[in-house]
């Protein structure tokens, strides 16, 4: 039951063979079963069965909001949410809750979406495992599946098979986890260079970064204003397309949205592929990258091709240089937006209070984590004005450049770019921890982030498994505002490579809290 | 917009016959650098898809090799960033090193972004925003929303009637000397 899509269990919330309370209820177990996967952060369960009721009286009355009236979904708790905690994982935010609910959560809940929880991410959504928030690192839940459990029982030889748990990828490691686990349907994240498509590729789900200006940003805790976006994370790309036409459009509290009228759109499920222009770019073979994930995109380009795709190989020339600029605007970004906590008006506040700068300096030093504070003081650096213009003019000239590389290749024809998503499949959190997280961040969002720089609409498909047994997933870049393409050929391609579903049988013995009787009916 | 008609054909790799390509055909490869390899493996006039199957550093339109490496990054000593420097950015972040970690974190940062400078920039105006071709909405300047006194207080943490409490200010921070800092160990 809690395995189908979106659109699956909306059909059958409407014929009645469930019942959004129960679905809600079953959802809220679920949760707790795989609760040390540490994927949510706060269970609003109270509001979420009131919210689980009033969606069952509309049904009843048959007088339903839209498709996603009673359906459980998570957002990831940099998300203002109205008298729910939103911590983003820091101490700076502990505690705090919010006056109002973000525009985009706003909407989910006038269309009746049950909001389960907040779900866990990395500080202040800076890194790319989900392991640096306070809360905890976010397991994912292909360490518990079969397929990785078979293929690791013949590789390695460590007796405690728990210590060797998988990262889930971030920053939304948490929204990931909980769609790829099955706990709701539908996820929110944020995605500033990667942040909702690396964990989507982790954990085998469908991850989408729509464009720049497209979804409203009030509410979402600010990290780098002109790449911010909200991203959606769903199990499928249909059901990605349902919860962007919910979202997007323009939003008068955020002046960053563009004014333009959005119409929702279904997608079709077949495609004229001989129409179809894909473009591979060559420096996307970055070194580092996976013999496996390199594998799967030549086979990807292959498969578009004898569909009767032209695929055409392209240059991004400046590809290589798009990790340091991000980094660069970044953290000179993110140095200006952190220093509004100051613990005056909202959460932590230092108890020294000789004078509002040693409070102030107390204060951050006792909320922000070493990635934080490393960043912001990374940013003052490149923001001095003796810096300011051999680095963050630099940089910004580099990223008219990054963009420009995309409207050159866009108007050539292309229609979708195809690239790997990340390097390779996921590692063990032994392994990720051994390096720092900003120089996993420049390895990990090498893929990613150049999509944000230009603002363009990025989804990543999950193709296929690695010989680990572990997800993979493919990126396709498109056009600024072509959403509808862009799901188009990545529902398509979906379609094509039929990702296997994950197998969760030992993550359920793993979790010794459910009864059996509840057991055989989630896997009904 | 899509490109108009072209869509049974299989075009040419050297793009020099294009039956059914649009009219502005010459334009139509602009996004293909001259130097790359795809043009120049398909000089040869033949079907560059056979070429290119039988290239062996490409399968089908992916290379097998990365097309670029990490540059390694070494240290420069006459870049190192001075104490007054990590004073001057403590006090401006209000956010402390804590220790020589936090310090090197700052110095591989500065290493990293220096390879920016390897980028011919000339004649390329900064980019603030991908958004910078569109006019950005601005609402008319009248109170629609307020009166939530309440609510907003109820997040600090000290308030008095109506009032946020600060501890006093104008207060500058004591200067380095007078800190109990690891910055005051010279190097």
């Amino acid at each position: 039951m809690l395995r189908v899509s979106l659109r699956e269990i909306s059909a059958a919330l409407k014929e009645g063979r469930v019942s959004p309370t129960e679905l809600c209820q079953r959802c809220l177990s679920f949760i707790k079963a795989t609760q040390f996967l540490n994927a949510y952060i706060t269970i609003a369960e109270e509001t979420a069965l009131k919210q689980a009721e009033e969606s069952e009286e509309r049904y009843r009355g048959g007088q339903i909001l839209g498709d996603l009236d009673g359906i459980p979904v998570a957002v990831k708790d940099n998300f203002s949410t109205a008298g729910i905690e939103t911590t983003c994982a820091s101490n700076m935010l502990k505690g705090y809750i919010p006056p109002y609910s973000a525009t985009v959560v706003q909407k989910l809940l006038d269309q009746g979406a049950v909001l389960l929880g907040k779900t866990n991410l990395d500080e202040f959504a800076m890194g790319s495992g989900s392991t640096d928030g306070i809360f905890g690192p976010v397991r994912n839940p292909w360490s518990y599946s079969r397929q990785y459990r078979e293929k690791s029982v013949q590789n390695s030889h460590t007796e405690n098979e728990d210590a060797n748990w998988l990262v889930t990828g971030g920053s939304s490691g948490g929204s990931a986890a909980a769609v790829s686990s099955f706990t709701c349907f539908a996820a929110l994240g944020s995605d500033t260079g990667g942040s909702t498509r690396n964990p989507a590729a982790h954990c085998g789900v469908v991850g989408l970064k729509p464009t720049y200006g497209l979804i409203s940003r009030h509410g979402l805790i600010p990290l780098v204003n002109s790449m911010d976006v909200p991203g959606i994370l769903t199990r499928c790309v249909d059901d990605a397309a349902i919860v962007l036409g919910v979202l997007a459009g323009h939003d008068p509290k955020d002046s960053t949205t563009v004014q333009d009228p959005f119409k929702p759109f279904e997608l079709t499920s077949f495609i004229d592929a001989s129409k179809l222009c894909i473009g591979i770019p060559k420096e996307y073979h970055a070194p580092g990258l996976s013999s496996e994930t390199l594998a799967l995109w030549s086979k990807a380009a292959d498969l578009f091709e004898n569909a009767g795709a032209k695929v055409m190989e392209v240059s991004l020339p400046h590809t290589r240089y798009s990790i340091i600029c991000y980094h660069v605007l970044c953290t000179a970004e993110v140095a200006s937006n952190m220093a509004r906590f100051d613990g005056l008006e909202y959460g932590h506040r230092s108890s020294m209070d000789k004078s509002t700068e040693v409070m102030y300096a107390a204060t951050r030093r006792e909320g922000f984590n070493d990635v934080v504070r490393g960043r912001i003081l990374s940013g003052n650096y490149f923001l001095l004005k003796q810096n300011y213009e051999t680095y963050f003019v630099k940089a910004q000239k580099v990223r008219r450049l990054i963009a420009n590389d995309f409207v050159n290749v866009f108007r050539s024809g292309i229609d979708v770019l195809l690239t790997p998503t990340t390097l390779s499949d996921t590692v063990p959190y032994v392994e990720f921890i051994k390096e720092d997280n900003r120089t996993r961040s420049a390895q990990d969002d090498i893929f990613t982030q150049a999509a944000n720089m230009a603002g363009l609409p990025a989804i990543t498909v999950p193709t296929a498994l690695s010989e680990k047994g572990l997800p993979i997933g493919l990126q396709f870049i498109g056009r600024a505002f072509q959403e509808q393409q862009l799901l188009t050929v990545a529902k398509w391609f979906e379609k094509q490579v039929k990702f296997p579903m994950i197998q969760l049988q030992e993550m359920m013995d793993h979790g010794h809290t459910i009864c059996h009787h509840q057991k055989s009916a989630f896997f009904s | 917009m899509r490109k108009s008609g072209g869509g049974r054909m299989w075009i040419l790799r050297c793009g020099r016959s294009l039956r059914g390509a649009p009219s502005g055909g010459a334009s139509y490869w602009g996004g293909l650098s001259p130097g790359s390899r795809f043009t120049q493996a398909a000089s040869g006039g033949s079907d560059g898809r056979e070429e290119a199957a039988g290239d062996p550093r490409r399968r089908g339109r992916v290379y097998q090799n990365p097309t670029w490496q990490h540059v390694e990054q070494r240290p420069r000593p006459e870049k190192k960033v001075t104490v007054e420097v990590l004073d001057h950015l403590e006090r401006l972040a209000l956010v402390d090193f804590r220790n020589w970690e936090g310090v090197q974190r700052l110095e591989k940062a500065i290493q990293f972004a220096d390879q920016l400078h390897a980028v011919n920039t000339e004649g390329v105006e900064p980019m603030d925003s991908v958004l910078e071709d569109r006019c950005l909405y601005l609402r008319e300047d009248n109170i629609t929303e307020g009166n939530c006194t309440e609510e907003l207080l109820q997040n600090a943490r000290e308030t008095v009637e109506e009032y946020f409490v600060a501890p006093p200010g104008n207060i500058p921070l004591p200067k380095l000397e007078e800190r109990d800092t690891f910055l005051q160990v010279s190097e």
